[in-house]
């Protein structure tokens, strides 16, 4: 009896040696996607680090999209978690300026991020420093049925003048060219960014949500002149700020649209609605000026270390951990999107494949209206393209408006 | 008790005092009965009201530090396009949203018999009160969809080609209002109903002996007797038209470009949604939507005295 009480106590003894480490090393994680394939991504390379740590306790919570893009606002400064995810570029400004962001640059200098990552570096970057670890990056462009296309004797256009035939035909066929639902307003700006970026290039399109062009610029005037030629005789759906971009989904399934301006999350909803990859086909936005550079959207998402985070050591090794090639390989074939490491491989998904290939010959990456232009502008910015694409008549008196609400934000 | 009557001379000086709590105990009572309630009322209440004053005069994203404007906020709400869309729909939403208690006080009347099932009727008709605001949002969305819904139905039946009533900023205001009335007549019924249970039937006895029918009855016997219900039912419907905001967020999101905002969602847009975080803006809408509110409020409470009084 007394024996095996002080056996057992020789064990407690033993373990809490080994276990010290183990209690330091509590790490907790948010992640901010509940959908199946981002959740069971995330899930899984939770799994390989806890696998590869076995001394790290991980605690994980995930959140739904939409209310974390609030509810972070609220544990960065009350309860840190030591790892978050959320976006670069303008997005993670507010938060960098305010402090509550770890500055990661020495992880990047340890680990050649630079080199590995460089593609989303720029966007990584705030006042010369570092301050997350992207994951996953996935291309935008114009999706479309191929058998109407094919049906029609529709090539998929390069240029603008193309396009504009394309739509042409296709409207005389009784088919709306391009479907869109601007109810939730980003929609609209993936468009304007394509616009800008074929237009003018991608120099203006950073110096536009910088806030160093304004709206009423001889050079936005003509994006906006160029989308009139689209607006006017009616080649995007009808009722579009009614629609959600699920909704506008509908009538491309149905086949009662044949294109959409989208990023490669649409590619998901579009096999469940029942197309097959026959069906379906990806072409990089046309050409519109000739000359002007192609840059690309690709929103990124990343890892972040709030500076109240209690565990930043363990945290910075997750953050090294998720950049490893074939960690981010399996993750994005997973989740059907593109991996950032220059060192991983891509799925073999033919839009996986594609928009490899189209965002590795782009001129630069552009993240997207609303995550490179400040909150504010952004949401003023959209609510204008959506009114111009209901009331083109009124181009004036919305860019002057942004011009006054743009004066304001970046003072 | 011992240690008690030892001490007798140190227990004068809390006699005293606990004299006055004895006898003002009366006094008392419902001050402490009501505490928890006042407590909280100010602490939830009271105190946010003057916290978000303070804000509206500040330039603040709710992270970094505060920086004074003074009335900086207030300016450029004066300068604000969506704020005046705001304030003018904010006017259609007071103006229309009265129509629920006329049309309550039908239905009340309509409902008020004793016929076999009048129970389920009643129930019916109360029906959309209950269900949440949001559900009404969505049905009524789905309903005026000029694809599926049964606007477009109807319009096509005609021939004609169906309004995109939530895209339209000339209609969008109306078609969420409308959506509104719904429960809104509900409410109103159902304070209406009860209302006639306690209308006498001796003054309705006495002005059928005087020859009152129809209008005449009801504009000279009922309705003053309905006062107190009409009453709540104005006050009711002022206070749900200035608050619109979960029919606002489900239905538009005060789309299409911001032509169906309202004060109360426009505050929540500047200072809480994903593209906001002016807290200090949005307080300065808040302030205003307060001071609107304060009318109504005032007139409410004066007249609640000026009933208890007499």
């Amino acid at each position: 009896m007394f024996k095996s009480i002080s056996k057992t106590a020789a064990a407690l003894a033993i373990t809490s040696i080994l276990g010290a480490p183990a209690m330091a090393g509590d790490l907790s994680i948010i992640f901010d996607d509940l959908n199946p394939a981002p959740k069971a991504g995330f899930e899984a390379a939770v799994e390989k680090f806890k696998a590869a740590n076995p001394d790290i306790n991980v605690t994980v919570s995930i959140n739904d999209r939409e209310a974390h893009k609030t509810a972070i606002r609220n544990f960065l400064s009350a309860e840190a978690p030591d790892v978050t995810s959320w976006y670069p570029g303008n997005r993670m400004a507010p938060f960098v300026n305010a402090g509550q962001f770890e500055d990661v640059s020495d992880l990047w200098e340890a680990e050649g991020f630079s080199d590995s990552l460089a593609s989303t570096k720029s966007a990584m970057t705030i006042d010369g420093k570092q301050w997350g670890v992207p994951y996953t990056y996935y291309q935008w462009g114009m999706y479309y049925r191929a058998d109407i296309f094919a049906e029609h004797g529709i090539e998929p256009p390069k240029t603008w003048e193309e396009l504009l035939a394309a739509s042409a035909k296709l409207k005389e066929a009784g088919i709306t060219p391009i479907t869109i639902g601007t109810k939730n307003l980003w929609p609209a700006a993936g468009v304007f960014d394509y616009l800008n970026l074929r237009t003018n290039g991608y120099d203006v399109h950073n110096d536009l949500t910088a806030g160093k062009i304004k709206y009423t610029d001889p050079r936005i005037v003509d994006v906006f002149e160029k989308w009139r030629e689209l607006v006017e005789p009616g080649y995007f759906i009808e009722n579009h700020a009614t629609m959600s971009w699920q909704d506008a989904m509908a009538a491309f399934i149905k086949g009662e649209a044949a294109m959409y301006v989208m990023g490669n999350f649409a590619v998901e909803s579009m096999r469940d609605g029942g197309l097959s990859d026959d069906q379906i086909d990806y072409f990089p936005f046309p050409e519109i000026t000739p000359g002007v550079a192609r840059a690309e959207e690709a929103p990124t998402d990343a890892f972040f270390i709030p500076a109240n985070a209690k565990n930043k050591e363990d945290a910075r090794k997750f953050l090294a951990f998720i950049a490893q090639p074939d960690i981010q390989t399996e993750w994005n074939e997973t989740i059907g999107q593109l991996p950032i490491n220059k060192n991983s491989s891509v799925g073999d998904d033919k839009f996986l494949q594609k928009g490899f290939e189209t965002l590795s010959s782009a001129s630069g990456l552009a993240q997207f209206f609303d995550r490179d232009a400040p909150a504010e502008m952004a949401k003023a910015g959209m609510e204008g393209f959506q009114e111009f694409m209901i009331k083109p008549e009124r181009l004036d008196d919305i860019l002057k408006r942004l011009d006054k609400i743009q004066a304001r934000v970046y003072k | 008790m011992a240690t008690n009557n030892g001490n007798a001379a140190t227990l004068n000086a809390p006699h005293g005092k606990r004299s006055w709590l004895h006898r003002n105990r009366i006094k008392m009572a419902p001050w402490l009965f009501l505490a928890p309630g006042l407590i909280f009322f100010f602490i939830y209440v009271i105190a946010p009201i003057f916290e978000s004053i303070w804000i509206s005069f500040y330039a603040w994203d709710g992270l970094g530090p505060k920086e004074w404007v003074g009335m900086g906020n207030y300016v450029e709400l004066m300068d604000d396009d969506r704020f005046y869309t705001s304030l003018v729909n904010n006017v259609w939403w007071l103006v229309l949203y009265m129509l629920a208690v006329p049309a309550g006080l039908g239905i009340a009347l309509f409902l008020n018999q004793t016929v076999t099932g009048i129970r389920i009727y009643k129930s019916l008709f109360f029906f959309p009160f209950v269900i949440s605001q949001v559900v009404v949002g969505l049905i009524f969305t789905w309903f005026y969809n000029p694809d599926f819904g049964i606007v477009g139905i109807v319009w096509k039946f005609f021939g004609a080609s169906p309004p995109a009533i939530l895209a339209d900023e000339d209609l969008v205001t109306f078609g969420i209002i409308l959506a509104g009335l719904w429960p809104q007549i509900a409410y109103c019924m159902i304070l209406y109903l009860t209302g006639l249970n306690n209308v006498s039937p001796d003054q309705v006895e006495a002005g059928r002996l005087d020859n009152a029918k129809g209008w005449k009855m009801l504009w000279y016997i009922i309705l003053p007797q309905l006062k107190p219900a009409t009453f709540i039912a104005v006050v009711v419907t002022v206070i749900g038209a200035l608050r619109s905001f979960d029919l606002i967020a489900i239905m538009t999101q005060g789309g299409p470009y911001g032509s169906s905002n309202v004060l109360a969602y426009y505050m929540f847009e500047t200072a809480l949604s994903e593209y906001g975080f002016r807290y200090g803006y949005g307080s300065a809408i808040a302030t205003v939507l307060f001071l609107i509110m304060l009318v109504y409020i005032s007139f409410f409470l004066w007249r609640m005295y000026q009933d208890e009084k007499g």
